[in-house]
């Protein structure tokens, strides 16, 4: 971000509606012509936990949260401790609470940041069903710089379907804060937007992966909810029927699977969305969606664990289980989208890839470009619409898995006369007959790995990006991150590219070669205990010159400004 | 048994693979196999529009020795495999061939949530009341002295209903059946077959290995005595109080099977765009 970005977090005890209010405000902005980005951090809790939502505001592209807020705004400080050190001030932070709202919470309190004081609960007493996220909302806009009509409008297009009351208690609310702001200066004003306002979308990372699956052909989707992958279910569920497909709920993640590998059977391309813990229950089905070679398409938005772990917060430690966790040699397709927009793409890729390849595709998001929300330009059409090789004209020799030379062999559909055969986890011959033979064992062995290796992916493998001596390794929603602290860097001339791999499995060693072609040093920023990734890579690619690692478990996000330290801090 | 087969215009022998079953000589599940073959010719469905889904065990290695599309997937899933496939392919005969081990025990929840989701398919489970494939241990169905490696005296455990679970779930359709008897319970599968929604037929089909006890089955079995009822009271007290040996029909329902639409788009794909926009 060269140009300046303004961040401000709204928090509240569960229930306050803190996320609202920063839905409301990225909505205005954007709609008015600002980028956006709207993170969402919340506690386990449905009602009574702790909700904070993250913005950041500005004129260029935003793809990741900033070190420090410059405003924060406690509705209430209820519960407001359990963030942490996720949500970070400085002594340039305004920060803004309710007298009668709770203790600051003391990572925030001790930042010896500016305070301001606005009693939100008393002053939405005076107005009838007020309240005090509204009155909060009206703050912020006043001193971001916004328009009160632009927060009208967009009050007034949210909240009509909650009757004329609230939506009227809702304007009062806004005009409220906007009133009590008046005349507080504290440098907060949005840059003018350079952009006239043109059509663009507001969307989630999880809404972007559905979209980008129905995209990509997918009509069938088996679903068993899980935080934070839900709204990938939820939005498929009417969208699917719309396009003539359907979302059937599953009655756990096993059978979720397996409904999806039935469905592909049948001809119909399908999906499911989980996370950690289900993933880990699709494994087996996973193995023999490879065995059988059924396509398959498998959403993990990736939350911190191991076992229940933190539901509603992200991590990167599910690469392990993603390219390593299926029992057998079981190569398969594993694929991570880098922002918001690429959920859209990487999503219908996997699913083009799934279909063409006849493999299943684990597509590795997170919580933080899940259910994080921006404002992005219309993501272009593209070609990856899922073509399976089918049998159509069945003679006598058909072989559903006969060998051939790119490993892909034709997939009579249940229907078409002739071409008859039992899909099996069972180890088969080429016309799917269960064997117990080395032969067939072995062949089939080389069938499936051959179809991944000699396929050709093409760039979109990687986002490969910059030049200089140095490379910095990443992946997946990190990858904002990491080019914004290259931007930064190279502002005070240390020159430095960017390698994240879009494409984890199968893995490309004579691209990432000639990616790192020439590097003397290598930096690896991953968001997972373990180093994972570093692992990863050390077991498929050869690293040149000396290497660092930054990593860190969730749930506390990894900074534009670690990195950037790491990237100089070379001793 | 070529008396019955004569008349039909589609013979057996078009449903019925070249692969040489594993079974043991003498297994129930062969004769299962005949009715299976019996009941498709009598329907005269063309073998490409049948699909037989299994999950693991000896009775679940039937769909290859047929000769229409068939999956063998993971142990105990069978069932959600094929609601994903019956559901976008309505125009598919869809059959889950299941043994007692997968389908009660490693499969059990889905048992109760494909009753309740009452989906138009068949579900036959060869109930031999143990483990064959992993040579004897006890099943839900096992009785609660049979005395194994595994459970050295017995498992001491009651052996659970599924009938009476299934009819509890929501299936529409309920029958028991009994390998030895061919003809019968190729007659019970169309008629399962037939019938709209989730049918669920029992097939006592002994372990001639591992229990060979199973082979007096023979002896025990009988037509029910009353015909088959609509009423679920009444279906649930008869199969709650018989003596497991009643073979038949016993619960014909009429609720409606689950088929959500599927067809072509009614919008553009663009249209969903919309939620998007700003």
């Amino acid at each position: 971000m060269a140009e300046r970005s303004v961040s401000l977090a709204i928090m509240g005890s569960g229930g306050a509606g803190a996320l609202t209010a920063g839905s409301l405000l990225l909505e205005a902005a954007c709609a008015a012509g600002w980028q956006g980005l709207l993170a969402r951090t919340v506690g386990p809790q449905i009602r009574g936990g702790e909700a904070a939502a993250l913005l950041r505001l500005g004129t260029q592209s935003i793809e990741c949260l900033p070190d420090q807020f410059d405003l924060v705004i406690g509705i209430d400080w209820l519960n407001a401790q359990r963030f942490g050190n996720e949500i970070q001030a400085g002594p340039q932070t305004l920060v803004i609470g309710d007298p009668r709202g709770g203790e600051m919470p003391p990572a925030i309190a001790a930042a010896g940041a500016r305070r301001f004081e606005i009693p939100f609960k008393n002053m939405a007493k005076t107005i009838p069903d007020g309240r005090g996220n509204m009155i909060a909302l009206g703050v912020a806009a006043r001193l971001l710089g916004l328009k009160l009509e632009l927060l009208s409008a967009v009050i007034e297009k949210r909240l009509s379907d909650k009757g004329q009351a609230a939506l009227a208690a809702s304007q009062a609310c806004l005009s409220a804060g906007f009133d009590a702001a008046a005349g507080l200066d504290f440098d907060l004003r949005l840059p003018s937007p350079k952009r006239e306002p043109t059509r663009r979308w507001l969307v989630s990372g999880n809404e972007a992966a559905a979209l980008g699956a129905i995209r990509g052909g997918v009509r069938f989707a088996a679903a068993y909810p899980i935080t934070p992958a839900t709204e990938i279910l939820e939005w498929l569920a009417p969208s699917l029927v719309k396009m003539g497909g359907v979302l059937l709920q599953a009655e756990d993640e096993l059978a979720a699977i397996n409904m999806i590998i039935g469905a592909s059977f049948g001809g119909t391309p399908a999906l499911t969305a989980t996370s950690g813990p289900g993933l880990s229950l699709m494994m087996e089905a996973l193995g023999l969606a490879t065995a059988a070679e059924i396509p398959i398409v498998v959403i993990d938005v990736m939350r911190a664990g191991p076992s229940t772990g933190i539901p509603t917060k992200s991590e990167q430690a599910d690469l392990n289980i993603a390219v390593y966790g299926v029992h057998g040699d079981a190569p398969h397709l594993v694929l991570a989208p880098q922002s918001i927009s690429d959920c859209l793409f990487t999503t219908q890729w996997a699913t083009y890839l799934a279909e063409t390849l006849q493999s299943p595709a684990i597509v590795l998001s997170d919580q933080f470009i899940g259910q994080a929300r921006a404002a992005i330009e219309r993501p272009a059409d593209i070609a990856f619409i899922g073509q399976r090789l089918k049998a159509t004209e069945i003679s006598s020799t058909y072989r559903r898995y006969a060998r051939a030379a790119n490993g892909i062999s034709a997939m009579a559909i249940p229907g078409t006369r002739g071409g008859q055969y039992t899909a099996d986890g069972l180890t088969h011959t080429e016309r799917g007959t269960p064997t117990s033979g080395e032969a067939d064992h072995g062949a089939q062995l080389d069938k499936r790995r051959e179809k991944l290796e000699q396929f050709n992916f093409g760039d979109h493998w990687a986002v490969c990006e910059g030049a200089g001596d140095l490379a910095v390794l990443t992946w997946g929603s990190l990858t904002g991150t990491v080019r914004e602290a290259i931007g930064e860097a190279a502002q005070d001339g240390l020159e430095a590219s960017l390698l994240a791999p879009r494409l984890l499995s199968p893995v490309q060693p004579q691209q990432f070669a000639a990616a790192l072609n020439g590097k003397k040093r290598v930096l690896i920023v991953e968001q997972s205990h373990g180093s994972q990734f570093y692992r990863y890579l050390r077991a498929y690619y050869d690293l040149p010159g000396e290497v660092h690692i930054l990593n860190r478990p969730g749930p506390l996000p990894i900074r534009v400004s670690e990195v950037h330290r790491a990237m100089t801090q070379w001793s | 048994m070529s008396s019955v087969d004569a008349g039909l215009a589609c013979k057996p022998a078009d449903y019925k693979s070249d692969i040489k079953p594993i079974w043991c000589p003498g297994c129930g599940d062969y004769h299962v196999l005949m009715s299976f073959t019996r009941a498709f010719a009598e329907l005269g469905l063309p073998p490409e529009e049948i699909v037989v889904v299994s999950g693991i065990g000896c009775s679940s290695r039937i769909p290859a020795y047929t000769n229409c599309y068939g999956f063998h997937g993971v142990h105990g899933r069978s069932l959600a495999l094929a609601a994903g496939l019956k559901v976008t392919r309505p125009e598919l005969t869809v059959v889950v061939a299941s043994g007692d081990g997968d389908g009660y025990s490693i499969g059990g929840n889905h048992f109760l949530h494909a009753c309740r989701r009452n989906i138009d398919m068949t579900y036959v489970v060869m109930d031999n009341r143990v483990y064959g494939m992993t040579k004897g241990q006890p099943s839900p169905t096992t009785e609660p002295d049979f005395d194994t490696a595994l459970s050295p005296g017995g498992t001491g455990l009651r052996p659970f209903h599924p009938l009476v679970i299934a009819l509890a779930s929501g299936a529409n359709f309920i029958a028991r059946c009994f390998s030895g008897e061919p003809n019968e319970t190729a007659s019970i599968l169309v008629e399962a077959i037939q019938h709209p929604g989730f049918s669920f037929v029992e097939i006592l089909s002994p372990c001639v290995t591992f229990r060979p006890d199973e082979k007096e089955w023979k002896n025990l079995v009988h037509p029910a005595p009353v015909a088959a009822t609509s009423d679920p009271g009444k279906a649930a007290r008869r199969i709650m109080t018989d003596d497991g040996f009643n073979i038949g029909v016993l619960y014909r329902g009429d609720r409606k099977p689950y088929a959500p639409a599927i067809g072509s788009a009614s919008v553009e794909l663009t249209e969903l765009e919309k939620d998007f926009e700003l």
